[in-house]
Order: C-alpha cells, then sequence, then structure tokens
C-alpha cells in the first residue's frame, strides 16, 4: 500500500516533468525543419537554415541589445530602491509599518497592463514621451517590490548591536553602512539582482505600453508571432533552451561535487574523533 | 525613524527616506492617480485640451456598455454588451485557470514534501526551473506550434486513429486557459509546497495509526496546513492569468478574447489613451477587490501571499 502511493508519486513526477519538457522539445525540433512553417509534424528534412538566417537578422541583435541596457538599468535602480525600503520600513513600527508593507508588496500584484498604461500617461502630462527611459520606470515601480522583499527577510537576521557597538568604537555613519550593514546583507543584494535582471528581460505587459517604437526581445518574438512566423524564432528559442540546460547542467555539477567534498569532510571529522575516543 | 537616524545620519536617512519617496510616489501612487484622472476625460484632438469641451465626465467608462451581443450561461440566455462579456468571461476563465493549476500542483508538492528523499530534492527543483527560466514567450510559442491545425498534436491524434479530420484547437477560451496553465503552474508549486514542508510528519503519521483513510488525511491535516501556501499560489495565480496579455494574443483565438486585449486594442490601435486610462482602471480596481476578498477568505495578511 505504501510502496504503492510512492510509485504512484514518481510516475506523477515524472509526467508532470514530461508535461513541462514536451512542449519545449517540440519548439526546438521545429528549428530543425525545412519548413517554412515553425512545426514539427510534416518533417521535411534536417536544415540548419534557420539558425542563419538568425544569424542574418540585425533587427533581433538590436532588440537583444535593448533587452539587455534594460535589464541593466533596472537592476541598478531597483536594487537600490528596494534596498532603502526594506530598510525603512524594518526601522519603523505598528500601524505605518502595515501601510507602508502594504504600499510596497502591492505592485507584484498591480497587472501588468496598469502599470504600463499608468506610467505612459503619468510621464506624457511633462510632456516625457514613450521609449525604452519609460520602460525602465515601469518596470522598476514592481521589480522593487521583490528586491525589497528579499533585503527585508535578510534584515531579520541583522543584529542591530553590530551596528551601536561600531558607532560607540567611533565609526561614521557611512562606515556603519559600508562595513556593517551591507556585507551582511550582500547574498540578499546579489538574489535581488538576478531576480530583477530576469524579471526585466522577461517583462512584456509594462514595455509593450511604454516602448514606443523601440523593440525588445519579447515584443520582437512577439510581433513576430503575430505577423509573418518563420522557424528564425524556434531557432533562438533552441539556443536559449541549450544556454538554460547548460548552466543547469553545470550548477548541478557544482552542487554534487560540493555535496561530495562536505561529505567526506565530515566523515573525515566522524573518524578523527573516533580515533580520539579510542585513543 | 529616530533609529534610522540615529545609525546613519543625516546625509543616509535622506537618501533612504527619498528613494522610498521616489518609488512609492512617483513610479507607484502618482502614476495610478494620473490614470483615474484621465480616465474620467474625453478623447480629444491635441489642439481641444485644456479647451471647454476638456471636461470630467464618465463617458469613457460608459464605453464598455455598447454593442449587446448574446450571452448564455447556467443554462440562462441574455443580452450584456461586448466588452462586459469579454470581462466577465476573462474573471471566469481566469479562475478556472487558478484551479486546475491548483489541482495539478498538489499532489506534485505533496510528492516533493513529503514523499521523495531529500537527496533528490535539489535536482527535481532545478528540473522545475527550467522550463520557468526559458521566456513566458517562447512558451506560449510552443503551444501555439503544438494546437495548430496541421500541428503535431492533430498528426498524433491523426495518426493514433483516434480522430479522423484534424481539429481546430485554437477556438475559444480553452486553447488560451491551456497555455496559461502552462505558462503559470509553478507560480502555484512553490508556495505551496513552501507551506507543506513545513508540515510535521508525525502528525501524518499519528492520523494514519488511528485509521484515519488518506483523503481524510489530506482534507483534515495537509490542506488546512498548506492554506497561506493555497491562498499565495491561488492569487498569484489568477492575477497573472487575468493579467496576461501575452498568452492570449499569441494564441491569437479569435472566439477567445481576453479583457487585456481590449485594452491593448483601445491603447493601441484606437490610441484612444482616456479610454484605455478608464478600462485599465476597471481591472486594476477588480483586481484590488479579488485580492482583498481572497485575503479575508483564506484569512490570510498580505505578508502570507507575498512570501
Amino acid at each position: 500500500m505504501q510502496l504503492n502511493r510512492k510509485l504512484l508519486g514518481h510516475i506523477y513526477m515524472a509526467a508532470f516533468l514530461l508535461y513541462l519538457m514536451l512542449p519545449l522539445v517540440v519548439m526546438a525540433g521545429a528549428a530543425f525543419n525545412d519548413s517554412k512553417l515553425p512545426t514539427v509534424m510534416p518533417w521535411k528534412g534536417l536544415t540548419s537554415r534557420w539558425f542563419v538566417e538568425l544569424w542574418n537578422d540585425n533587427r533581433i541583435w538590436g532588440a537583444i541589445l535593448n533587452t539587455v541596457w534594460v535589464a541593466l538599468a533596472v537592476v541598478a535602480l531597483a536594487v537600490p530602491i528596494g534596498t532603502a525600503g526594506a530598510i525603512l520600513v524594518n526601522s519603523v513600527n505598528g500601524r505605518v509599518r502595515g501601510i507602508l508593507y502594504g504600499l510596497m508588496v502591492a505592485p507584484i500584484l498591480i497587472p501588468g497592463v496598469v502599470i504600463g498604461i499608468s506610467t505612459l500617461l503619468f510621464w506624457h502630462q511633462f510632456s516625457i514621451g514613450s521609449g525604452l527611459h519609460l520602460s525602465v520606470l515601469g518596470q522598476v515601480s514592481y521589480i522593487a517590490s521583490f528586491v525589497m522583499l528579499l533585503v527585508l527577510a535578510r534584515l531579520q537576521s541583522f543584529d542591530h548591536g553590530l551596528e551601536e557597538a561600531a558607532l560607540d568604537l567611533g565609526a561614521s555613519h557611512a562606515q556603519v553602512m559600508r562595513r556593517i550593514l551591507l556585507p551582511h546583507l550582500y547574498p540578499a543584494l546579489g538574489a535581488g539582482a538576478a531576480i530583477s535582471f530576469f524579471q526585466s528581460i522577461e517583462n512584456f505587459n509594462v514595455t509593450l505600453f511604454t516602448r514606443g517604437g523601440a523593440d525588445t526581445l519579447t515584443v520582437y518574438v512577439f510581433s513576430k508571432v503575430r505577423t509573418g512566423i518563420t522557424p528564425t524564432i524556434n531557432a533562438l528559442a533552441f539556443l536559449m533552451i541549450m544556454f538554460t540546460l547548460i548552466f543547469a547542467i553545470w550548477y548541478e555539477i557544482n552542487r554534487r561535487r560540493k555535496a561530495k567534498i562536505e561529505a567526506a569532510r565530515e566523515n573525515d571529522a566522524r573518524r578523527a574523533t573516533a580515533l580520539e575516543e579510542a585513543v | 525613524m529616530e533609529q534610522l537616524y540615529r545609525r546613519y545620519g543625516k546625509g543616509l536617512t535622506f537618501m533612504i527616506v527619498s528613494l522610498t519617496a521616489f518609488w512609492l510616489l512617483v513610479l507607484v501612487i502618482l502614476p495610478d492617480f494620473k490614470l483615474l484622472e484621465a480616465s474620467f476625460r474625453p478623447y480629444l484632438p491635441v489642439v481641444d485640451i485644456g479647451g471647454p469641451k476638456d471636461t470630467y465626465s464618465l463617458g469613457n467608462y460608459a464605453q464598455i456598455l455598447g454593442n449587446p451581443v448574446d450571452f448564455s450561461s447556467f443554462g440562462l440566455s441574455f443580452q450584456i454588451p461586448a466588452r462586459v462579456k469579454v470581462f466577465v468571461l476573462t474573471i471566469i476563465y481566469s479562475g478556472m485557470v487558478t484551479l486546475i493549476a491548483f489541482l495539478l500542483a498538489y499532489p506534485l508538492c505533496f510528492y516533493l514534501a513529503k514523499v521523495v528523499s531529500n537527496r533528490s530534492l535539489p535536482t527535481l527543483f532545478l528540473l522545475l526551473f527550467v522550463p520557468l527560466w526559458v521566456s513566458e514567450v517562447l512558451r506560449s510559442f510552443a503551444w501555439f506550434i503544438i494546437m495548430t491545425l496541421k500541428g503535431p498534436l492533430n498528426a498524433i491524434l491523426m495518426a493514433l486513429g483516434a480522430i479522423e479530420k484534424e481539429i481546430r484547437w485554437v477556438d475559444g477560451y480553452s486553447p488560451v486557459v491551456v497555455t496559461l496553465v502552462y505558462a503559470y503552474v509553478l507560480f502555484m508549486v512553490f508556495p505551496i509546497y513552501n507551506s507543506m514542508q513545513s508540515l510535521d510528519n508525525n502528525q501524518l503519521e499519528a492520523a494514519e495509526d488511528l485509521g484515519a483513510p488518506w483523503w481524510r488525511v489530506h482534507w483534515r491535516i495537509v490542506l488546512p496546513h498548506s492554506k497561506p501556501g493555497i491562498a499565495s499560489g491561488s492569487v498569484m495565480v489568477f492575477m497573472l492569468s487575468a493579467g496576461s496579455l501575452l498568452v492570449p494574443a499569441i494564441i491569437n483565438s479569435t472566439t477567445g478574447n481576453w479583457f487585456t486585449q481590449t485594452i491593448q486594442g483601445i491603447m493601441l490601435e484606437g490610441q484612444d489613451w482616456n479610454t484605455g486610462a478608464a478600462f485599465a482602471f476597471m481591472l486594476l480596481l477588480f483586481c484590488t477587490v479579488a485580492v482583498i476578498a481572497a485575503m479575508r477568505l483564506f484569512r490570510v495578511s498580505l505578508s502570507d501571499i507575498a512570501r
């Protein structure tokens, strides 16, 4: 009975992973099909022409460059803003804390369409027209919330006594910030930067309404799907999946090696104590 | 506040407060007020802006009421405005996406939290993360390929002899629902897993020893314990689905329009920013009400949802 249920669990897990992976396999497969439409089923032979076309598509390279610039700008703004928000909300109590926290979390739940349109209208009244700069501002408004949550979680394990001690020993305020608080927050800041970067690359809704005429990768792929699709998009998808997979495998190998070293070290320690006891 | 001043001094405190103020005021609150203000103004040519015709009215909101169409639901059939219909259907189908995602995620989370050995857990999570890193636009595109008329789904079913003629899958709302579930199911998995993981195994064993059948163990112990995670996942998936523009636009089912597509049409094709603002504000209002309702229903706070 117990065994059966476990088996059922394994089967479900495998089926779920298959469900997640299969569409990606289909999409990547279409990149190699010698057919004008992106599909796998009437297989017309293996080709690499879509990769060549992808390489020669200048618009896509421009779009990728734009995407990276926007993502870097979002990281540069969202990390300090989210960190400042977390420090501020952590230093107040009671009702104010609740309201402030609510305001800082709410942008995550606001639909991207609303953020995009409100950003566009707000800056338009100051005669600042649409373009990728507005996309950055719109994206920061909710991506800063993710950074805030990460930093706030990290702040819970921070001992404010350290800051007091540093001040008593004559450290300046800037030193307290730079030498005590920030080093403690580094892991959260790193994670925040990574999440900001990927959220920005993924973003579509905000960008669509604020971008003006500029392309980002998501918007470009979207417009490509709507007007005359060719399998160049699949070639791009294949490359992105491969990139992700290589990263995942590298990460997994690294993790296993670390786990092995850890286990070996533990083993050594255990043997050493056993030896000591025996002696 | 005084603490902040004492620790970091005048300059840094000022910086922290002003960065936060810039975020909350300039990037969040004021744009939303502008959205509300613009939504009451008429759509005018540039010369008339600020002129005598530029008065506040509910005209933009009234635009949702035009163009009545037939609507039948629960055996009742009546006429409602086309855009209201799209709005209502968007909400209904987003609810359906949330429910399906929950049903798919729950057994998986239980497996991950309570059945599988700790050693294989990191590998499994890595595998789950891989599709999440492939961008949303490409994941929707994958389903578009699968479901096209000459696509692999029809080809496989025909090869198996299950169907004789190709089926038009991209019709109505079901292709959009299928793709949304695929795109967002992982946002249901992680929060439920997190809350389920903290459940003490002894509780499960005790219940089983006392003779509870498996479904009662779930109903009385696992389900109540994972409530915060379920609330968080459901709110996340519902909001993402109702606010999604990418997925319905890529699937592009002409008989399965999403409300965000209506807004996009008004804003970008009609270039009528004021009516667009009114519709966007309606969506915002609905989402706010929905989140508050979900918080009351599940008796959780905002900090539970945002975890």
